[in-house]
Formats: C-alpha cells, structure tokens, sequence
C-alpha cells in the first residue's frame, strides 16, 4: 500500500479522535491541551503536503502561541464547563446539513494531488520559475544586471529568475514580493487588531466604570421615542 | 511559576536562544520555510515565554509598555515606508529592484528582508499586547 495513503490515513484517524476529544472533555483545560495537540497533527499533515511555510505557521501559532492565549483566558473564566444537559437538536441539524454541503461541494474537486488540475496550470508555472515579467518593465538596465549576476546564481534551482535565485522560496517571493500588497494590508489588519485590543482592554477607570454601569441601567432608546 | 526552580533555569537558557530564532527565521524567509509572521510568532513568544515565568511584571521592567506600543506602529510603518522608497527612488509602490541601482535583483531579495522584518515586528507586538491584555490586566 502506498506509504502516504497510509500516512494520512493514520493522521486522519489521530485527528479525528483528537477532534472528539476536544467536544467532548468537559475539562477546559483538558480541550485547549487537545486543541493544542490537533494543532500539532495538522502541522505534520502540512508537511506531509510540502507546504513548510504552513506546517511552521501552525506549529508556531496554532500549537503555541494561541493555546497560550487560551490558557490564559481560562485563568479568568475557571476550567469547568457549565453542565448543560440539554441537546440542540436544530443545530446539529444545521451543522450535518453544511457538513454535506461541503463534502458535496468536494466532488467536483479535481483528484488530490492531481497535475493536471486547473490550478496547477493557470499562472503557477510562472510564479514557481519565479519568471511573471516584473523584470521586463524596467527596461535594459535590469537585464545587464541580471546577465552579471547570473553567473553568481547559476548553481542554485534557477539562476536566471527575476531574483537572480535570490529567493530560493517560491512563498516569501509570492507573499512578499508579487503580492506585496496583500501582505501590506494583511499587517495592516493584524496592526489594526492589536491597536483595537490597546483600545478595547484599556484598564477601566472608575468613571469610566460608572459610565457603562449607567448605559446598561437605561432603557432601549426605542421604547422612548413614540 | 516564579518559586519553581526548573522552569525558571530552563526559561532562562531558552529565552536568548529564541529570541535569536526568531530574527533568523525571518532573515531566511526568502531561504528557507518561515518569514516575517512566523518569526515575528516566535519573537513574541521569547517575551511571553519570560513573562509566564518570571511574571507579567518583570517583564514589564524588561520591554515597557510604551515600546510595545510603539513597536506595534513601527513595523507596518516599516513595510509602507520601504514602498514609499521605492517611489522616491524612482520605481512604483513597494518596487525593491531601485533600491539598489547596481543589483536589481539582490534589492529585490534585501526588500523582501526588510519587509518581512516589519511584518515581524507588528506581529510580535500584537503576540505581546495579546498575552498582557489577556494574562495581566484585570
């Protein structure tokens, strides 16, 4: 049997296990180890698809930082699960019924890891040579420096590539290069976040306290106005 | 944690090998696996590492909560400011290869760094302000 079939056979089962865990411990501390732990697997599952950049992120954020954080939170809320017998029978209906949706939606995925699929034709080719035509806008001066450097580059992966393989991984060229502006504003984002934390967690003050305590005491504006 | 002895001795050897990890990892991001959020991750996680053990206070006294602040601000100036180079220097928006006039190529790889570096930076210091917010003010 192929070894990666098996491989990821075994991963699935691990993280399927790890997954019912998670719902179903009632010890909070117990689910952000096992979250930690699913995080872990799906690293390995990653790297299993050659997709270092991700595997690294999971393991950095998934793995660690966040269940940290997670950690943290339950300093404040206490480790036990509030004991809630009842079943939400219309969610899980929701829930199954999405479920399949997706996996419905996956049956006109092209076959995993299949080379002929669209995706792997349209515009990829260009980015993994790392040849798009950035270096053509510029006119002869970046040619003539390409042509002296080359001969620098010419034991790596592609010598003759718009960074003089200078940029061996096709990611960070992607990300931080040809798509440069995604990232300016995905750190935007996370910058955003953080500045909004700053904001939203300030210590309160005492008047400030009171301010809110009142807010919440006020009746709905709308049952005010006729 | 602050009374245990083994946390503490292991922290304190780890906490200097991380935080060179964590610029190596997005020094090599055009190299090798990771970048600037990866290795912005792992610095964060050097400071929130050293808080867990020696206590949010200490780490406080260690990295205020002002350059946090301003950390937080520097990195995504740094990223727009490299594009704003670019312009100055006579290219477009975020354009690395006129940073340096005789290599085009190995500006684009040094714009790369410095970029990913300011993605580091912010990331890190939302990582820090997380973990302060969540773990040290009440």
């Amino acid at each position: 049997m192929d070894s990666v079939f098996l491989y990821d056979v075994t991963l699935l089962a691990l993280m399927t296990a790890t997954a019912l865990a998670v719902v179903t411990v009632r010890h909070l501390l117990a689910a952000t180890m096992l979250l930690g732990f699913y995080s872990l697997l799906m690293a390995l599952v990653w790297n299993n698809m050659y997709a270092m950049d991700v595997a690294f992120t999971e393991a950095a954020v998934g793995a660690g930082v966040s269940t940290i954080l997670l950690i943290g939170a339950l300093v404040h809320t206490g480790t036990k699960e509030r004991e809630d017998g009842k079943k939400h029978w219309p969610e899980l209906l929701l829930v199954v019924v999405t479920g399949a949706v997706l996996i419905y939606g996956t049956f006109d995925m092209p076959p995993f890891g299949d080379p002929s699929a669209p995706i792997h034709h349209h515009g990829a080719p260009e980015y993994i040579l790392q040849k798009v035509g950035k270096a053509a806008a510029h006119g002869s001066e970046d040619e003539s420096g390409h042509e002296s450097h080359a001969g620098a580059g010419a034991g790596s992966a592609h010598g003759d590539d718009e960074f003089a393989g200078h940029v061996p991984n096709l990611v960070t060229a992607v990300l931080a290069d040809y798509r440069g502006y995604d990232t300016m504003f995905e750190t935007a984002v996370i910058f955003t976040a953080g500045v909004c934390l700053v904001l939203l967690l300030r210590p309160a003050n005492g008047r400030a306290r009171r301010r809110r305590g009142r807010r919440d005491r006020r009746p709905e504006p709308a049952e005010e106005a006729p | 944690m602050r009374e245990q002895i083994v946390p503490r001795v292991v922290g304190k050897m780890l906490i200097p090998y991380v935080l060179l990890f964590g610029p190596y990892v997005i020094t090599h991001g055009e190299l090798g696996p990771g970048g600037g959020f990866q290795g912005g991750v792992i610095l964060g996680s050097a400071v929130i590492l050293h808080a867990l053990i020696f206590g949010v206070r200490e780490s406080r006294k260690a990295l205020p909560r002002g350059a946090i602040d301003v950390l937080l601000g520097l990195g995504i100036l740094l990223y727009a400011g490299v594009g704003v180079l670019g312009l100055l220097l006579g290219g477009s928006f975020l354009d690395y290869s006129v940073l340096v006039k005789s290599n085009p190529a190995a500006a684009e790889a040094l714009g790369m760094t410095l970029v990913e570096y300011g993605v580091g930076i912010t990331v890190a210091a939302v990582m820090i302000t997380l973990f302060n917010k969540i773990a040290g003010e009440r």
